[in-house]
């Protein structure tokens, strides 16, 4: 395969592409065979049964019954094999894991916008984390468009009155094109888009990078659901898993080790990055350290969300 | 036309009468097969000249000679002038109406007024159709889907008409045929002893008559809803799109059949013919046709996989699909075996009808891999679906309808063209052909969409191929123009039977045919392809020059005995 496939394919980069990429073959190998067969009885008949002699006059013949049957059966068996097998892939293709990370894909003309689960919209250039699969849920804003990557192998029409869907798996980082499909006016052709897709970490930090336009507070507020804050911090005083977030910055905060701190700025970046530093008196130390990647902005955001539930 | 061979006889149907008004008002089928003639030969050749603008536009990323919405409404003339007013009248309304009623002994069609009608609202829906495209902004190809064909204007409106119209001429002449086929074969004419080319005119019959009233409704609901607001294909009032995908594949797909299945009565006409053989399986290829016919009506949805209509449905959709592909391909195999232990005649009609069975086996084998499911995905709207189409419409259609045309010029026209001349046309419409449509197998499955005005870099080298291939393709199909208008003025009078053919267009009048086709009804004693039988049917033996033109064989064949 490598970087530019095969002559008759391009790149294999999602999960499900070698599938489509092997039945592929397996369909061309066999047409190639049954070609040759036929345009080389085509040649071998028309130069060994060439007329020759003006008034010779073929007899009569009958076909064998057997060449017939044949001829019947083999492709036959053939393209039910062919069917069941493109049937296979295709469920595979159509069913997206449960687990699917979601992106929404609005399409317009002539361009496409994608929009993450925690608010983020972006245009045209989509990036994807590899290593889990991956859903669009595609909708279109005005007529018909459709949504092709072909080093994924995959496409799904983009429809004005309905929701449809497409999902791919890809596990090496890369840039990849996407196309508009479906005739959709003057600038069809220049609907072009760009996958880029980069490990957990790079994306996470590039989605987090995506809000520079939002105000802190707002953004905050995104990710205090997109990130699941909420599983465990309250914004309305009620007691969860951890404090809750309301009347949170400036109260005086003590500590399991007896110790306080007045919960400023540095203080809840500190909690959110290396939660285990101090527990607060009475909570469990539950708080995982996996936030210790967030980005600035993100956290500016969340420390200025916090600011507001007073 | 001159009676200067004793070939050529004193009065034939070119002659009779000669006031323009006599052909304009005729009622002689084989007046109007050359009038049809004409008037397709005039759509194809303006649906090649925006072809090759299409190709000039793409030899280049970027713009070349015209802007993106002249180029989508080029590429969508090209289409709607291709599809609907050649493709489709190409070989059932001139050679059909020519041959067909002197295939079946028959003295003309059996409503020949009738049949001059559908000449004149074929040329209505021809002007309706084109000035919509000209006039009312109708680009995005020959599918129209909504919503954005009905978002551009109410050009949609005019063209489904103007098809609509076009396809009501097909009605007319498809139940012409149906009535001619069943009530006016000679006698001794059996079903089995018909020609292959009326089995499949009689099988095409079906599919227009079946399936045109469709795009009658279509239309019927596109007014509805452009003039009373009532939801039904656009989202913003509440319709569905997908719902147009359906009803213009309901007739679209069927229509794909109206296209090839005459292609594959020329082409089984040729083999036998020039190899001096019956056709191998004579009944599966007449009763497949049938069944094609038939089954044709329950594959639309194999066009619509990425849709958005149901897995469930693209899955029966696929697997119908195959029904259809397998007696296809048997029928190439049984095609190739009519040559077996024949004797083959490589005359330029017998040269297509080679290429043909490379050429659509090509379109074939491209069509199983699209008909399967998870691959479709990846080639559905790509120039893979481009290549395939043109391999299948015009590596079958247009091809056939080439030997088919050259097979029967001499019986048209009472004259011979220029041999040489044209097996170098056929060398360059093979090469042009292919070097213009294999490159697009490939960029398509290598991500090339359709439909597009412009593209990236990687793909500018099988642009250019595809390219110059169709300049070739051009110049192949200029020069048939050339040399067959050459041949009415210059060209040698044809024998009566150039070919020793069988059949009783042929056998059994004159070249060219008598106003009445025959002054005896012809009784016919033999299959259609009994070349064994040729020493006792021509004097000369096998090549039929000057071969017995009125009286009916005695002789029957072994199997019919």
């Amino acid at each position: 395969m490598g970087e530019n496939g095969t002559l008759w394919l391009p790149e294999a980069a999602s999960t499900i592409a070698p599938e489509v990429d092997a039945l592929f073959y397996f369909v061309y190998w066999i047409s190639v065979a049954f070609f040759i067969g036929v345009v080389g009885f085509l040649i071998y008949f028309a130069v060994k049964y060439r007329r020759k002699d003006h008034s010779y006059v073929p007899p009569e013949h009958h076909p064998s019954p057997l060449i017939e049957t044949a001829s019947i059966v083999i492709p036959t068996i053939l393209v039910l094999i062919v069917f069941t097998w493109g049937f296979k892939v295709f469920v595979k293709m159509y069913a997206a894991p449960p687990d699917s990370y979601e992106i929404t894909v609005r399409a317009k003309q002539w361009y496409w916008e994608y929009e993450y689960d925690n608010g983020v919209v972006v245009p045209n250039e989509i990036h994807v984390p590899i290593g889990r699969p991956i859903k669009l849920n595609m909708s279109s804003e005005d007529v018909i468009h459709s949504y092709f990557l072909p080093d994924f192998r995959v496409k799904h029409d983009v429809l004005p009155n309905r929701y449809t869907s497409i999902w791919f798996q890809v596990d090496e980082s890369g840039e990849y094109q996407v196309y508009c499909t479906e005739y959709c006016g003057t600038s069809h052709s220049a609907m072009l888009g760009t996958l880029i897709a980069q490990p957990e970490a790079e994306f996470q930090r590039w989605l987090g990078d995506q809000n520079a336009d939002r105000p802190p507070e707002e953004l905050g507020a995104v990710l205090y659901t997109q990130y699941n804050c909420s599983a465990c911090h309250s914004v309305d005083g009620s007691r969860g898993v951890g404090p809750t977030f309301q009347g949170l910055f400036g109260a005086e905060r003590p500590f399991e080790d007896g110790t306080s701190a007045v919960a400023d700025e540095n203080y809840l970046r500190e909690a959110i990055l290396n939660p285990a530093a101090e527990i607060v008196e009475s909570y469990p130390p539950a708080m995982p350290p996996s936030y210790s990647s967030l980005s600035a902005r993100e956290l500016d955001g969340l420390i200025a969300y916090i600011k507001t539930l007073q | 036309m001159h009676a200067s061979s004793a070939a050529a006889p004193a009065v034939h149907y070119l002659n009779n009468e000669k006031t323009i008004r006599s052909w304009l008002t005729t009622v002689d089928h084989k007046r109007i097969g050359m009038m049809y003639l004409v008037a397709v030969s005039l759509a194809f050749l303006a649906g090649g000249i925006l072809a090759l603008l299409v190709r000039t536009e793409l030899a280049a990323p970027g713009e070349t000679i015209m802007g993106p919405d002249a180029y989508n409404q080029t590429f969508t003339l090209h289409a709607v002038l291709m599809v609907f007013a050649f493709i489709i009248p190409a070989i059932p309304a001139v050679m059909g109406n020519f041959v067909l009623p002197i295939q079946l002994g028959a003295k003309d069609v059996a409503f020949p007024r009738l049949n001059l009608a559908s000449f004149y609202i074929y040329l209505i829906g021809a002007v309706i159709a084109l000035t919509a495209v000209v006039v009312g902004r109708v680009d995005g190809g020959w599918t129209f889907y909504a919503p954005y064909s009905t978002s551009v204007g109410n050009g949609i409106l005019f063209i489904t008409m103007g098809v609509f119209v076009m396809g009501f001429s097909s009605i007319l002449t498809g139940l012409n045929f149906i009535v001619t086929v069943h009530k006016m074969r000679a006698p001794g004419l059996t079903w089995t002893r018909l020609p292959l080319f009326v089995w499949s005119i009689y099988a095409t019959s079906i599919v227009q008559v079946l399936a045109t009233p469709v795009i009658g409704i279509t239309m019927l609901l596109l007014f509805l809803e452009k003039l009373l607001g009532i939801g039904i294909f656009d989202p913003a009032l509440g319709g569905d799109p997908v719902l147009f995908q359906h009803f213009f594949w309901f007739y679209s797909h069927p229509a794909v059949y109206i296209m090839i299945l005459p292609a594959f009565g020329v082409i089984s006409d040729l083999m036998g013919t020039f190899s001096r053989n019956r056709v191998q399986g004579y009944k599966f290829v007449a009763l497949s046709s049938v069944a094609i016919a038939f089954l044709g009506f329950l594959v639309w949805g194999h066009h619509m996989f990425v849709s958005g209509q149901s897995a469930v449905s693209s899955i029966v959709f696929s697997l119908i699909t195959y029904l259809i592909g397998i007696p296809t391909g048997v029928k190439v195999i049984n095609w190739v075996l009519t040559m077996y232990r024949g004797s083959v005649w490589l005359q330029t009609p017998m040269l297509y009808a080679l290429m043909f069975l490379i050429t659509f086996s090509i379109g074939g084998f491209t069509g199983i891999m699209l008909g399967v499911l998870a691959i479709d995905v990846h080639l559905h709207d790509t120039y893979f679906v481009v290549a395939h189409f043109h391999y299948v419409m015009m590596g079958g259609n247009v091809i056939a309808a080439l030997g088919g045309l050259h097979y029967w010029w001499p019986k048209m026209t009472g004259k011979m063209y220029n041999e040489t001349a044209g097996r170098i046309a056929a060398a360059l419409v093979f090469i042009g052909f292919n070097l213009t449509f294999f490159p697009q197998f490939i960029m398509g499955s290598r991500g090339m969409p359709r439909r597009y005005y412009d593209y990236l870099p990687e793909f500018e080298i099988y642009h250019q191929l595809s390219t110059m291939g169709s300049y070739i393709l051009g110049i192949g199909l200029f020069m048939i123009l050339g040399y067959l208008l050459v041949s009415l003025f210059k060209g040698r009078v044809a024998p009566a039977n150039p070919w020793g053919a069988l059949t009783l267009e042929w056998t059994h009048t004159t070249t060219p045919p008598d106003p009445h086709n025959f002054h005896h009804t012809p009784v016919v004693t033999r299959g259609p392809y009994d070349y064994h039988l040729a020493p006792e049917l021509f004097a000369d033996g096998h090549s039929g020059d000057g071969a017995n033109v009125s009286p009916e064989s005695v002789h029957r064949s072994p199997s019919e005995a």
